[in-house]
């Protein structure tokens, strides 16, 4: 018999029950809850008059709304100008408080996006299933965790039973193989996948990343593959667990310590695809060919390298993608431009669960370091992914790096990734931005949004407009 | 939740590729706290021409006429023709919940996002997939006919055209019982607390840590 990938073995080892038509009953191990998807799900509890579960299995803490400037976060719930931000916030502290679930709230310095806190508070482990109300729960994948995003009756669902209804994915392997190139980081090499596979590429696969590639990566590059899978359609990104992994977890507020921490460990040595595991799929890149990328369409797969003439729609022989490219290059105003170079930006985003880790505002950090923002541009931020980050981030004088700079230092939350709160783009306005997603309006109203590394918005953010961060450096 | 058995409504076709939920209910509208009340803005930014605002009135706001929900021989419709890969981007569960309170039941499409597509069962609503020539099919007819009705059976799995042309479509047979049933997935599950618990055990046992209890 051939052996097990590592989602087959995350799934075997979750599985309440196989039901014959091929959907299962598995365990949630976490479940990670903010204010936008658990309302009405707590509302469904309440209704029905049932009880979470096991209260210990799930974390909360308010993100997607939050506000992140000073004055409006230095008085809590109570600061927020927004009615209906408001009105969710209060809504998660008091369900959190009604039925016992541990809330980092507004005024507790763990606060942050979930996916930045699960992990930096050892909540998210190894072999674990993670599930939360947001589609990028992916992230938490690269702890060789079964890690995916829930619609809001899942997320009562689970609060109810602990258990998730499930269709087993196939297997896909993503093999990225060598060594990356100075300046190449882990967004551009998820956006050079998302290119090479589409948005559908991995529609009903778990994908597991692998290679030297990822090896390579520190978790936080980790976590910013994972959490770009569903932006190639699948729900579920894995990394195998090796000692990068178990080095970052030692230590976490939550992480299991003494003998629970020794006998965890010999645990997840098993977190690895067996070497004669099947995949469905078999994807290989080189990570000599992965260059900076940036995202010139409404769709993360519209991504070329920063080098690349931007394709057009004329040059499409596939009539849906003819017409496609024809809707994102009017909604994008290309008209006239050959590259990403000649779009002049209006705003800078860095931050989002997929780039608002300490590292990613380290090397956001190095790039402007003595440098100024271009004077033509109308705003540029860093959103640091939660408190003890943005603590740290302030250890290392990272703030005043951006601060001298022009750019303007933020309070934790989701914030212009998806303008839920005051911070987002205007109608036509172009902004350089390391989310992770780059829809129609996601970033407000007619914005226009291109995908990048921080490292390359950082540039980007001193140029007003693209350019090769590897280039820029040298400079 | 409402059963869904047999359906027979007006189709509206939607001829776009990739509809995503932002598109379906742009995210202003997710600040609700409630289940409710979306219908007003589905599709909200393809639908007006300005920015809609949640708790604003849609009734004076200005239409795009060449939307196709806007066109006055589409109004009331409850079945959505669609193109491929409709519902990617967000988990959210509003885009369900946008079409269902639109009167939207069934949505007809050659392929759809894998998470839109679960959260329909779970609200009520039946996405249906069939082969691109079968929904082109469907467009042509709806389109050539005013007022054209679509019929769609759960029970024997079946999509009659305007012209009476039957297409046989796949559906999970658990979730065409809950369906079909008006089951809540909840009560379902809740039904194997034994298995659940027999679980907890075996696991607490071989991974203890997982069962530490998170107040520090
Ligand atoms: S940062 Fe953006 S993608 Fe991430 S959880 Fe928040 S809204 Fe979702």
């Amino acid at each position: 018999m051939a052996g097990k990938t590592l989602y087959d073995k995350l799934w075997d080892s979750h599985l309440v029950q196989q039901r014959d038509d091929g959907s299962a009953l598995i365990y949630i191990d976490l479940q990670l809850l903010h204010e936008v998807t658990s309302p009405q799900a707590f509302e469904g509890l309440r209704l029905a008059g049932r009880k979470p579960w096991r209260t210990s299995a799930s974390l909360a803490t308010p993100d997607h709304n939050v506000p992140t400037t000073k004055h409006e976060r230095i008085s809590g719930v109570d600061g927020i100008e927004d009615p209906v931000s408001k009105i969710q916030v209060t809504t998660l502290d008091e369900n959190c408080n009604e039925f016992g679930i541990t809330e980092f709230n507004m005024k507790d310095i763990r606060q942050g996006i979930v996916h930045v806190v699960g992990p930096e508070q050892g909540a998210t482990l190894p072999g674990m299933t993670v599930v939360c109300g947001d589609s990028h729960t992916s992230t938490h994948g690269a702890f060789g965790a079964l890690a995916h995003g829930i619609g809001t009756s899942e997320v009562e669902h689970v609060l109810a039973t602990q258990c998730l209804v499930q269709k087993k994915s196939r297997n896909m392997l993503v093999r990225v193989d060598g060594e990356l190139s100075p300046w190449v980081s882990a967004k551009d090499v998820v956006l050079a996948i998302i290119g090479a596979i589409g948005t559908a590429g991995g529609t009903g696969y778990a994908i597991e990343f692998g290679g030297t590639g990822i090896q390579s990566l520190s978790m936080e590059g980790r976590m910013t593959v994972c959490n770009m899978a569903i932006e190639a359609g699948a729900r579920v990104g894995l990394i195998a667990v090796d000692d990068t992994t178990i080095e970052y977890v030692k230590n976490r507020p939550y992480a299991p310590k003494g003998e629970h921490w020794d006998m965890a460990v010999a645990a997840w040595q098993d977190l690895v695809s067996d070497k004669d595991a099947q995949f469905d799929e078999v994807v290989v890149i080189k990570s000599e060919d992965i260059k900076p990328q940036v995202t010139w369409g409404t769709s993360p797969e519209m991504v070329i390298a920063i080098d690349e003439a931007i394709p057009r729609p004329e040059d499409q022989i596939d009539p849906v993608k003819k017409e496609g490219y024809a809707r994102a290059w009017k909604y994008m105003g290309l008209e006239g431009k050959t590259t990403l170079a000649d779009v002049t930006l209006d705003r800078v985003f860095i931050g989002s669960c997929t780039n608002s880790r300490i590292e990613d505002l380290r090397i956001a950090a190095e790039v402007v370091k003595g440098r100024k923002v271009a004077s033509s541009l109308k705003q540029a931020i860093v959103v640091p992914g939660s408190g003890l980050v943005k603590a740290q981030a302030e250890k290392e004088g990272l703030h005043e790096i951006f601060e001298a700079a022009g750019l303007e230092w933020r309070e934790p939350g989701c914030s212009m990734c998806l303008a839920m709160n005051a911070d987002k783009l205007g109608n036509g306005e172009h902004c350089a931005s390391t989310s992770n997603r780059n829809f129609e309006g996601r970033q407000g109203f007619g914005g226009r949004t291109h995908l990048v590394s921080p490292a390359m918005a950082a540039a980007a953010a001193i140029a007003g407009h693209f350019v090769d961060v590897s280039e820029f450096v040298k400079h | 939740m409402r059963p869904f058995t047999k359906h027979t409504g007006l189709a509206a076709p939607l001829d776009l590729a990739n509809v995503d939920t932002d598109m379906i209910i742009p995210k202003q509208f997710l600040k609700s706290i409630k289940r409710t009340g979306f219908g007003k803005n589905l599709f909200d930014e393809l639908r007006y021409e300005d920015e809609g605002q949640p708790d604003q009135s849609c009734e004076r706001r200005p239409l795009r006429h060449d939307f196709v929900l806007n066109q006055p021989r589409y109004a009331g419709a409850s079945v959505l023709l669609a193109r491929q890969n409709f519902g990617c981007g967000s988990s959210r569960e509003h885009a369900p919940w946008a079409l269902d309170d639109y009167g939207i039941r069934s949505i007809i499409a050659p392929s759809f996002a894998d998470i839109f597509y679960n959260n329909c069962f779970k609200n009520g609503l039946l996405p249906i997939v069939l082969d691109a020539e079968e929904v082109d099919q469907l467009f042509a007819e709806v389109d050539a006919k005013e007022g054209a009705q679509i019929d769609v059976d759960l029970e024997n799995q079946t999509v009659t055209s305007p012209s009476g042309a039957k297409f046989e479509f796949v559906v999970d047979q658990f979730r065409k019982h809950c369906l079909l049933n008006g089951l809540d997935d909840i009560g379902l599950t809740l039904q194997q607390e034994e298995s659940i618990r027999r679980y907890e055990e075996k696991r607490m046992n071989d991974a203890p840590w997982l069962f530490l209890s998170r107040e520090q």
